[in-house]
């Protein structure tokens, strides 16, 4: 009888699947795909970094965020802001009537970049608050949510609230945000041209490893303790509590964990698609990103990216076809995905699949018959 | 210092609840209750329906705030502190409905519950080593559980999740256990073997049991305190409480 082999936070499943990932995203995927696709499923791929918070957030500790949008708008607009004032150079912005400061400020009578922007001249400060800002703000909401007991449907529209707030806040502050417009004309990072084809490659590999990291850390979280504890939790919160735990702080890392990653997700979708604007960080988006998250299987981390590029091919075929019908569309399949297969693809693979690749993978491996532990098969 | 320091004289009581009231929009499910439970006692708490049983556990563990009175625990003050301070003080509590974590198996319910990597840092850098395992595996055989470790716990029967809860119990190793209603559901076999698991734990621990089951509570207590309406009604050996005219008339005699 051993338990410690179930230490293991690679089980050979996950290991398969994450293999089969990579070599989809980053063999077959470049392979097969013009520049312009590509960068295409690169901007989703910026959108599985959100699913992939949702996945430990909601599927696995029961905290619906409908507001994730305001993290991925955190990250974007960070990023977007560094971009931003290394395109508004006194040089090119001329014949602005301030020049050196962003055009939009210049339209909207700023002459002088607030307070702060300052601060985003350093690369190195904006790859700090890409992660941070976001983390800071999810770690008060925790704070002030998880500590006073809110949870459930009341947390799920607080944070579609903040979604709407922080999207008025942005369309009504057009001199220091862009407005409606977002930051847009964005070209080089540190002198290097990020419009280029060239660079919407690098971008894009840059883009997968990223999304590997936040695999492997989302694997390890769920792997670990605080993994069985968030199941716990959704489960049985005040056996928990009576366990000896304070419940709240593990909601509030979740929460933030699953913010950064939505704002890693935005500061590449900034990069990869040359703008950002408040109609990722508003209500539509979140949801959206919910919807992502349970087509793929709420309670998979591979599903939630898969979930996420299917949902958005669709969303391009779809759409470009019949544009207005392509909500309803939308509202459609998340209804089917809750009613029909709640655990979305994942859950379809689990009871399908499965199986027989375990099958197929003990057949290969073993002489003798691979004795399974009881406890690992339910990882 | 303070009465109830004067109340306890010389002796040390593991708990003591004096003058407790909790009330609900003016009704007092509690009303200015007082009892003791001394060091290794069994006391089982009876009484009819809405006598404010659940909720002296709930006080207690601090799932409710008292309005008045004062609940001490060694020495120390819970009404003030929070759940998970208490029950890192050494309080355990059972539910009356068996709550456990059904999605998880037997041996990650009472991993959960091993007093290690309480805080997020700790769990996340949890390690299953050799301790943990060997103190599972003798919880689970002292619950009866030792052979259905790998098992899914929402597969377990009723009585078997009454014991896992136990189990969940045992593993921190408190100083006062609460137990709401232990062998409540369970067969005549799984009763009897309740009453010895709960006679091997009860060594060098106090406990509170709340049971209907008469039976089952002549077994097992040390003390009987009967509620009615938020108060005690009597206290002493079952002996001297089945006697007692009063408990006869509002409970026993139903």
């Amino acid at each position: 009888m051993s338990y410690h082999g179930f230490k293991s936070y690679l089980p050979q499943q996950d290991l398969l699947g994450f293999a089969l990932l990579a070599i989809l995203l980053l063999v077959i995927f470049p392979l097969s795909m013009d520049i312009f696709r590509l960068n295409l499923v690169g901007k989703y791929l910026t959108y599985a970094f959100v699913a992939l918070g949702l996945v430990l957030c909601w599927g696995y500790g029961g905290i619906l965020s409908l507001g994730q949008g305001v993290f991925f708008g955190l990250g974007g607009y960070c990023m977007a802001m560094f971009l931003k004032l290394e395109a508004s150079n006194p040089e090119a912005t001329k014949i602005q009537s301030t020049p050196g400061i962003p055009d939009f400020m210049d339209w909207n009578q700023l002459t002088e970049l607030p307070f702060f922007w300052q601060p985003f001249h350093s690369l190195t400060f904006t790859l700090i608050a890409v992660i941070v800002v976001p983390s800071i703000f999810a770690y008060f909401i925790g704070v002030a949510m998880f500590k006073r007991r809110v949870g459930g449907v009341y947390f799920a529209i607080i944070t579609q609230a903040l979604a709407a707030i922080l999207t008025i806040l942005i369309i009504g502050q057009q001199g220091y945000t862009g407005g409606v417009n977002g930051i847009t004309d964005l070209r080089t990072l540190k002198g290097w041209d990020i419009r280029s084809d060239e660079a919407k490659y690098i971008l894009y590999f840059v883009n997968v490893a990223i999304l590997f990291l936040c695999l492997f850390a989302a694997q390890y979280v769920r792997k670990s303790k605080l993994g069985r504890l968030l199941v716990a939790m959704r489960e049985r919160e005040d056996r928990v509590r009576f366990s000896g735990y304070d419940v709240s702080n593990f909601k509030i890392f979740v929460f933030c964990l699953g913010a950064a990653f939505s704002a890693i997700g935005g500061a590449m979708f900034t990069l990869q698609v040359g703008f950002m604007s408040p109609s990722f960080v508003g209500i539509v988006p979140s949801i959206e990103m919910v919807i992502f998250c349970a087509v793929g299987g709420r309670l998979s981390l591979l599903g939630a990216v898969y979930g996420t590029l299917l949902v958005n091919w669709a969303k391009t075929s779809f759409s470009e076809s019949f544009p207005e019908l392509w909500l309803l569309a939308m509202g459609g399949l998340f209804i089917a995905v809750v009613l029909a297969f709640p655990n979305g693809l994942a859950g379809l693979y689990q009871t399908w699949v499965a199986p027989r690749v375990d099958k197929w993978l003990a057949n290969l491996k073993t002489p003798r018959p691979l004795t399974t532990n009881p406890l690992e098969s339910r990882s | 210092m303070t009465i109830s320091n004067v109340s306890i004289g010389a002796k040390d009581f593991v708990l003591a609840v004096e003058g407790l009231t909790v009330s609900f929009d003016g009704f007092k499910a509690v009303n200015d209750l007082s009892f003791y439970v001394d060091e290794n006692e069994i006391r089982v708490i009876i009484g009819p329906n809405g006598a404010g049983k659940t909720t002296v556990l709930d006080l207690i563990c601090g799932r409710t705030k008292a309005t008045t009175g004062s609940i001490k625990f060694r020495g120390k003050e819970l009404t003030k502190m929070k759940e998970h301070q208490i029950v890192h003080a050494g309080v355990g509590r059972k539910f009356q409905n068996p709550s456990i974590y059904e999605d998880l198996s037997v041996f990650e319910n009472l991993e959960i519950s091993y007093p290690r990597g309480r805080n997020v840092w700790g769990a996340l850098t949890f390690k299953r080593d050799r301790e943990v395992i060997e103190k599972v595996e003798e919880i689970a055989e002292m619950i009866f559980l030792k052979d259905l470790l790998g098992k899914e716990a929402g597969l377990l029967s009723h009585g078997q999740k009454q014991w896992l809860e136990i189990g969940m119990l045992l593993i921190q190793n408190p100083d006062l256990l609460m137990l709401d209603e232990p062998v409540a559901g369970m067969s005549v076999a799984e009763r009897k073997q309740t009453a010895e698991l709960l006679h091997r734990i009860t060594k060098n621990r106090s406990v509170i049991v709340i049971e209907h089951d008469m039976q089952f509570v002549e077994d097992i207590a040390d003390r009987v305190t009967v509620l009615h309406q938020g108060k005690v009604l009597s206290e002493g050996s079952m002996e001297r409480v089945k006697t007692d005219p009063k408990v006869v008339e509002v409970y026993l005699g139903h």
